[in-house]
């Protein structure tokens, strides 16, 4: 940590600043409409997969329920900003997100207490069967929800010229927000809590991590921007609708993107939102709607399961560590540090 | 009274079709350590076998399980080899996630397949007796219902001897109770975690025919349907064979009392309070181990 290299490496400049300032010149060099599109939706996965990231990487908790409070935020919005004219010419349903996601992640804390409870394959059942319910519960309130007819949302009033970037920063400053976060902790005496409680809760518990509250509080700021992308999302397409809103493929998403990136790492999520977007749209594109999307989106995911299980990042790191021991000594040494599983330390 | 005891009635019949479909899944967790989020999709993909043999050939829908049965054992015993296996051998402490999302990717690209072959129309498994029913003292039994019952009750008792009577039911139920264990005193642990699969993968295909006998689906339908499952292994207790039997019934019972009695739409609300009211008594679920780690 002492070299001007390592510190440069770990300054806040250079980890969070300069990627998040790269991504907010984007849309002045790329201006088509179909590529800002395609950046707005990329974002919006980089947000879902580091919110997810929160959770998953510092807990090892594996949320597949994510998806549920996405949907959430996104019938909050529709029911709040409602079908008639967009608040504050336009940028009312933005604000309104906020609200939103204090809310969700207030809700949050009853719920995570209850399914925190369990842990590793249970959590993950639990969660899962929570998503598929709240789909359900979307499909049959249709006094609330509008059932499979969904419901409608003011329409953006921005010009054609400039139409998505609203959304893009929107996105970003959510993007911004979990970075931001991930990095606080990282840098604190809570990241080092949630490593240990990561790493054995009951150990972590006999030394004193306070490891319910820990667990539940990376749960509710997890889902709460969750949460507010799904607002930002809902007013983006102005309508919401059981099956896009509350999408079993939407986590799925989320958790391929976390992992392909590298679970657990600072910017590892938005890597791989990066790399599976652009390839889920151009399959899309390619086959259509139609259903072979779906076959080839499953293969994608499995390719990334079986080839690389700890993500691009980790996997990258690992590499250049190795390479670097092999500039400095002749004879390589066992790196005790690669064997280990990825930290968040990375 | 009547509507309750009806509601009783309905809810112990379907909670056997359950039985069928979770102690498959409960059995793939407990020998291979897998969440089998697929096992919806699986039963539903045995529906649309069951469907296809009963249109185009015109076998009977109870029938057609002796042929799709042993399809979806080698569907099972395929997918242990081409997926679990490669991650298991890797490393132990992260697959579980793995397998967990890999079973997750499988349920997607076989809902695209089905998608793909069958459009997502509803489609339903329709016999001459479909909706013939008996009435004994004024309660009526649904004759496809009860026959699904007989099944799954045939089925669960084979599925007890197999598991009790027999050596490889023995090899089974060491796996069960600690993998390293049984291969410490012989047991091919791989071999019985194929044969396993195959097995709780079977019951899946067994149930297809039935599922589609009394619900219209489309591949859709898997997801309400998995949610159930998964509510009914974790009240259960992950990996018991009998907690899997006691919650089925239990859930089924509970689902049909709801729909009688308040409204079919908070029906499958029913299985995420009694989700949630067990977590909060008793995690590990009603004949669930605690396991270090695992809950």
């Amino acid at each position: 940590m002492t070299s001007p290299r390592s510190w440069f490496a770990q300054s806040w400049l250079v980890r969070v600043v300069v990627p998040l300032a790269v991504l907010g010149c984007v849309p002045f060099v790329l201006t088509a409409s179909w590529v800002l599109n395609l950046a707005v939706l990329g974002l919006m996965y980089a947000v879902l997969a580091s919110s997810w990231n929160l959770l998953a990487g510092y807990t090892g908790y594996i949320s597949l329920c994510h998806a549920a409070f996405f949907g959430i935020g996104a019938y909050a919005l529709a029911l709040w900003a409602g079908p008639g004219t967009a608040s504050l010419s336009g940028y009312g349903p933005f604000l309104l997100t906020i609200p939103i996601g204090l809310a969700v992640g207030a809700a949050a804390i009853p719920i995570g207490w209850i399914i925190l409870r369990t842990r590793h394959v249970t959590f993950a059942i639990v969660t899962i069967t929570l998503l598929f319910m709240v789909q359900t519960l979307a499909f049959n309130l249709t006094g609330l929800t509008g059932g499979s007819e969904g419901l409608a949302i003011a329409a953006p009033p921005f010009p054609a010229a400039w139409f998505e970037q609203p959304f893009y920063y929107a996105m970003l400053i959510l993007l911004a927000l979990c970075v931001v976060i991930f990095e606080l902790v990282r840098r604190s005496r809570l990241g080092l809590s949630l490593t240990a409680l990561r790493e054995d809760e009951e150990k972590a518990r006999g030394l004193g991590v306070p490891t319910q509250p820990l667990k539940i509080g990376a749960f509710a700021v997890s889902v709460a921007i969750t949460a507010m992308a799904g607002g930002v999302w809902a007013y983006y397409l102005t309508f919401v609708m059981p099956q896009y809103a509350i999408d079993p493929l939407v986590m799925i998403g989320t958790a391929l993107t976390a992992f392909l990136g590298g679970k657990g790492t600072l910017w590892g999520p938005a890597i791989g939102a990066l790399i599976v977007v652009p390839a889920q749209q151009y399959f899309a594109f390619r086959l259509g709607a139609s259903d072979l999307y779906l076959v080839s989106y499953a293969a994608i995911f499995l390719v990334v399961i079986l080839l690389l299980p700890r993500g691009i990042v980790p996997s990258l790191g690992e590499w250049l560590r190795k390479r670097r021991a092999g500039a400095t000594q002749s004879v390589v040494v066992p790196d005790p540090a690669a064997a280990k599983p990825v930290g968040v330390t990375q | 009274m009547h509507t309750f005891v009806q509601a009783l009635i309905l809810g112990v019949l379907t909670g056997g079709v359950y039985a069928l479909m979770s102690t498959g899944q409960t059995l793939v967790f407990g020998v291979m350590r897998v969440v089998n989020v697929a096992q919806g999709m699986l039963v539903i993909l045995s529906a649309y076998l069951s469907y296809t043999l009963h249109q185009k050939l015109g076998i009977d829908p109870f029938a057609t399980i002796v042929i799709v049965m042993p399809a979806m054992f080698a569907v099972g015993v395929l997918i242990q080899l081409a997926f679990i296996r490669p991650v298991k051998r890797e490393r132990t402490e992260i697959s579980f996630e793995q397998t967990l999302l890999i079973m997750f990717a499988l349920a997607v690209g076989i809902e695209g397949l089905v998608d793909l072959c069958y459009t997502a129309e509803y489609r339903s498994i329709t016999t001459s007796y479909a909706n013939s029913s008996w009435t004994v003292a004024g309660y009526t039994f649904s004759v496809v219902r009860v026959l699904a019952f007989a099944l799954a009750v045939v089925l669960l008792a084979a599925l007890w001897l197999l598991l009790n009577k027999t050596e490889f039911g023995r090899a089974v139920r060491a796996t069960v109770q600690n993998p390293t264990s049984a291969r410490l005193l012989g047991v091919d642990t791989e071999r019985i975690g194929a044969l396993g699969m195959g097995l709780g993968i079977s019951l899946a295909g067994a149930s297809g025919a039935v599922f589609g006998l009394i619900y219209p689906f489309n591949a859709n339908s898997s997801y309400d349907l998995v949610s159930r499952l998964l509510s009914i292994v974790v009240l259960g207790g992950l990996g018991s064979v009998i907690g899997a039997v006691v919650g089925s019934l239990t859930l089924g019972v509970a689902e049909a009392v709801v729909a009688a009695t308040i409204s079919p739409v908070w029906a499958p609300f029913t299985f995420l309070v009694v989700l949630m009211v067990v977590l909060l008594v008793r995690p590990q679920g009603l004949f669930g181990a605690v396991e270090r780690g695992a809950l």
